[in-house]
């Protein structure tokens, strides 16, 4: 108890120190924080401001952001501050005695004119920023945003190139019982690669529900919608990995399909392209092997993990879905199995249409891992040419 | 003047009563339960969120609770309690006898508890409760929202239904019922704002209503008004949502305006200043109210030109505001100042909510507003808008009216406490949202990473504060009414309005001959 309450009193105690250099830090952006790098995490910690970000769209934002704010802290230190000299001074105990005033249409007028004119300053450098985000035109090179509900598809227009997004973040890590990551809640089993100092258009659009694409570094925010199809651009300037979240409530894993961007130079970028073209490759290849139950079992697991816990469950023991363990589906006929993995499933629209996220190889893996797992023991197995067969069947 | 008879005894008075006084009690208690009611809900996300990591409850209950949390706030506790206040403060005010329309004026009220028991019905109904934001977007409430969306539809109707009825009737009693001589540039601002608040309402609650009716008729009559893959439009429901929505926040907000205009003369000892610009600014922000909805969707996707209008609109906003803040600190200038605790209520409402004005200048900026929009940075603006906007000109309006009410002065040394109290607890909750959103946290999410966990604790602990805070203003509340020091008529010092004229308590009927008026 007493822990406790020595650890509170040196919160607040810190939480008072910043708040009172509050002004300080953010006239400088975070800098002072971040001038030794012992210090660099605590400034990312205590983080107060919007990022200037990677990019000159992020740059000017955050200027304007900046004059908009420092603006309003002038218009409320002479407000405030008349208030304040009033009440200290106009008090009946220091026996102010009221004046008899009660309007003025030249103040009043003033009043209305003058802000009206901050305003409009305010909004001429607002509507040139506006004018070039909104300038789509030219890209070098264009990839379509698909939001799911809870994970990002992305797809290279013109390369053959395209995947899907997985929060990384495990389960446990979630619940606790084991310590949390440096990017918790910030990582994905596959990120977005684009090349810097190339002009990006994102096609932004989703699959299912609203969601919306950020990534605060590239101050890129669009909803993705069901229908529509949004663009946006970047450009940025730095190679990093750059982290943002679905900002548009989507539903129960909202708070868990992180967007991970990753620039790097142009030829770091098309030795990346080259090798995922070569994966897709291998990847075709593979669709006629036949792998060992071991092999089905093994990617089946890590197929699970990243498409079906977070509504059956780590342990298939269901949650929002039903529960896998010795279920009807999962223990009984394969072939209706396959179907409810292939088309989901008719009037349940949570159940996803796995069809066309999954390829075949990881289809067959997935329905070998759950006929198999946690007690289920089928014991019979499913090769990708399978899935091929039952597709073309139907 | 006098009781021609009492109220009826039992509860027979509450369920008949056509008392203007009777049903605004009715709206007020009500008012606080639902107050208390989100808060509980409020606290559960709080407590999810003091630590990363999910500790208490599971995401599609967190979502429940920020949907539940939201609905019961606006449409339970702000709208109940300024519909409360408008029922016992508008006929003392205009020196009429009770409302225009009495018996509609007690169905209007006892609808609500039926729509509040259907909307709360639903946490226990398999699939849960609404969990799609108070905001309900399509197709998240419609294709994908649980069964209980029906009753939540339905719930929102009967509320619907409710302030029409209770708006209608503000009007006929401002416009026919007003003392012979009370002409309409004599009214008190809270008749004003309230006079215009109820044409609001009027106009967008049947908006709301033909929107949730497009849900009803996309969940279970196969239309496809917001679906995409049946022509229909999810942006669609936005425009028509929000075509709602900022009147309705503008409905939250000016009666707390005519509330401050009254409590800060009474403290100031001098005349409201500028009280007919004070008329027509709140005019100005009503008309704007309907032009600029679509601020709220500014990464929807609209073409440059939408953009730009709903920007140039929005900030235009500041300018009406900004006059009424100027105005009641000029009331306040070269005054005679006390500070008792409806006077810290309005002062603390006039800073705060200024707060909350200038990030929501901020926010409509569209270029800026791509970085904030659904963050913590929307959320701690429109909490420092409702909380000190709303809900402490509520409090205000109770320290203020309640002697009169019930003819007992409160504790100050109580009521200052409890001030103090709610104030402390509201800047800890809601100051450190706007660092977490500028840094990056998206809204409505029920775990978050590392580097926005020490503020997260800070607005929970601060959160915890202020909802304690408000069970001691129940107990401050009870016990005024219950006893203390008798009341004067006049109550405070020189007070302006009929109001004050009455006795204290206020007798069961009042001006049933209409009062003089200078």
């Amino acid at each position: 108890m007493r822990l406790i309450t020595k650890q509170l009193a040196s919160k607040l105690l810190l939480v008072f120190s910043r708040l009172m250099m509050l002004p300080v830090l953010l006239m400088t952006g975070g800098q002072v924080l971040a001038a030794s790098d012992a210090a660099v995490d605590e400034a990312q910690r205590w983080g107060l401001n919007m990022t200037e970000g990677v990019t000159a769209v992020s740059r000017e934002i955050y200027d304007l952001h900046m004059l908009i704010f420092w603006i309003c802290v002038w218009i409320g230190v002479v407000v405030f501050g008349i208030m304040f000299y009033s009440m200290i001074m106009h008090r009946k105990s220091v026996g102010a005695v009221p004046a008899k005033f009660h309007e003025s249409t030249a103040v009043e007028l003033a009043w209305t004119i003058v802000p009206a004119i901050i305003l409009v300053l305010m909004a001429i450098p607002a509507t040139s920023s506006l004018i070039k985000i909104y300038d789509t035109t030219e890209a070098d090179i264009d990839i379509k945003i698909v939001g799911h509900q809870w994970k990002w598809q992305y797809e290279y227009l013109g390369q053959d190139v395209g995947f899907f997004s997985n929060l990384s973040t495990s389960q446990d890590e979630i619940y606790g019982l084991v310590p949390k990551g440096e990017h918790y809640l910030l990582e994905v089993d596959e990120p977005l690669v684009i090349p810097i100092n190339k002009k990006i258009r994102f096609l932004i659009t989703a699959n299912d529900v609203l969601h919306a694409w950020w990534v605060p570094a590239l101050a890129v925010k669009r909803d993705a919608i069901p229908g529509y199809i949004n663009d946006a651009w970047t450009i940025v300037e730095e190679p990093g990995t750059y982290r943002g979240q679905c900002a548009e409530l989507c539903g129960k894993e909202h708070g868990f399909m992180p967007i991970v961007v990753e620039a790097m130079e142009e030829q770091d970028y098309q030795n990346w392209l080259a090798g995922k073209k070569q994966e897709a490759e291998e990847l075709r290849a593979a669709m006629s092997q036949t792998f060992s139950m071991d092999e089905l079992y093994a990617r089946g697991e890590k197929v699970y993990q990243a498409n079906c816990v977070a509504c059956h469950g780590v342990n298939g023991e269901g949650g929002l879905g039903p529960s896998l363990v010795g279920s009807g589906i999962t223990t009984g006929p394969i072939d209706n199995h396959i179907n409810v993995m292939v088309n989901g499933v008719a009037g349940n629209v949570v159940m996803p249409v796995f069809g066309n996220q999954l390829n075949n190889i990881d289809l067959a893996s997935v329905i070998t891992f759950k006929r198999n797992a946690w007690g289920n023991n089928m014991g019979d197995q499913l090769q990708p040419v399978d899935i091929l067969t039952f597709k073309k069947n139907q | 003047m006098g009781d021609h008879h009492g109220p009826a005894k039992g509860f027979g008075r509450w369920l008949f009563t056509t008392n203007h006084k009777d049903i605004g009690t009715m709206y007020l208690w009500f008012s606080f339960a639902m107050f208390l009611l989100g808060g509980v809900f409020a606290l559960v996300i709080r407590a999810e969120l003091f630590q990363p990591g999910l500790q208490l409850v599971r995401p599609e209950f967190f979502n429940q609770m920020t949907t539940m949390h939201g609905l019961a706030m606006v449409f339970g506790a702000v709208m109940p309690a300024f519909l409360g206040l408008a029922n016992w403060l508008i006929p003392m005010m205009v020196g009429a006898p009770d409302m225009a329309l009495p018996r509609m004026n007690n169905w209007s009220f006892w609808i609500l508890p039926f729509a509040f028991a259907l909307l709360a019905s639903t946490l226990f109904m398999e699939g849960g409760g609404p969990n799609f934001g108070w905001t309900f977007y399509a197709p998240l409430s419609t294709t994908y929202a649980p069964p209980s969306v029906t009753y939540f539809i339905f719930a929102i109707h009967i509320m619907g239904a409710s302030s029409i009825m209770g708006s209608i009737n503000i009007i006929a009693t401002i416009l026919n019922m007003r003392a012979p001589g009370m002409t309409l540039m004599k009214m008190p601002l809270f008749v004003w704002t309230w006079l215009i608040t109820a044409y609001l309402l009027i106009a967008v609650m049947p908006v709301l209503a033909g929107c949730v009716t497009m849900m009803l008729m996309d969940i279970h009559f196969g239309t496809s008004f917001f679906s995409a893959a049946g022509g229909g439009d999810p942006i669609l429901f936005q425009h028509v949502f929000w075509f709602f929505g900022h009147p309705e926040v503008y409905i939250m907000i000016l009666p707390a305006f005519g509330i401050a205009s009254a409590i800060i003369p009474t403290f100031a000892r001098k005349p409201l200043f500028g009280y007919a610009s004070m008329v027509y600014a709140t005019a100005s922000i009503a008309f704007l109210s309907f032009i600029v909805w679509a601020h709220h969707m500014f990464t929807v996707g609209m073409p440059i030109a939408g953009e730009l209008f709903f920007m140039y609109a929005t900030m235009l906003i500041a300018v009406p505001t900004g006059v009424k803040v100027f105005n009641w600190v000029s009331t306040m200038f070269r005054g005679s100042m006390t500070f008792e605790t409806p006077m810290l209520f309005a002062i603390a409402f006039v800073i705060l909510f200024s707060i909350g004005g200038f990030s929501g200048l901020m926010l409509a900026i569209a270029p800026a507003d791509f970085q904030y929009h659904d963050t913590y940075f929307v959320v701690a603006h429109f909490h420092y808008v409702l909380v000190p906007g709303a809900i402490f000109s509520i409090m205000a309006a109770v320290y203020y009216w309640l002697p009169k009410w019930c003819g007992n002065m409160y504790d100050e040394r109580l009521g200052k406490a409890h001030f103090w109290l709610s104030f402390i607890g509201l800047n800890v909750t809601f100051f450190p949202m706007h660092f977490v959103g500028l840094a990056g946290m998206p809204r409505r999410i029920p775990d978050y990473a590392l580097q926005f966990a020490d503020f997260n604790q800070i607005a929970s602990m601060g959160a915890f504060l202020f909802g304690f805070s408000q069970v001691f203003f129940l107990f401050i509340v009870i016990k005024t009414i219950r006893g203390g020091a008798k009341a004067t008529d006049e109550v405070w010092e020189n007070p302006e309005g009929l109001e004050w004229t009455i006795p204290s308590p206020a007798p069961y009927h009042t001006f049933t001959t209409p009062p003089p008026i200078k």
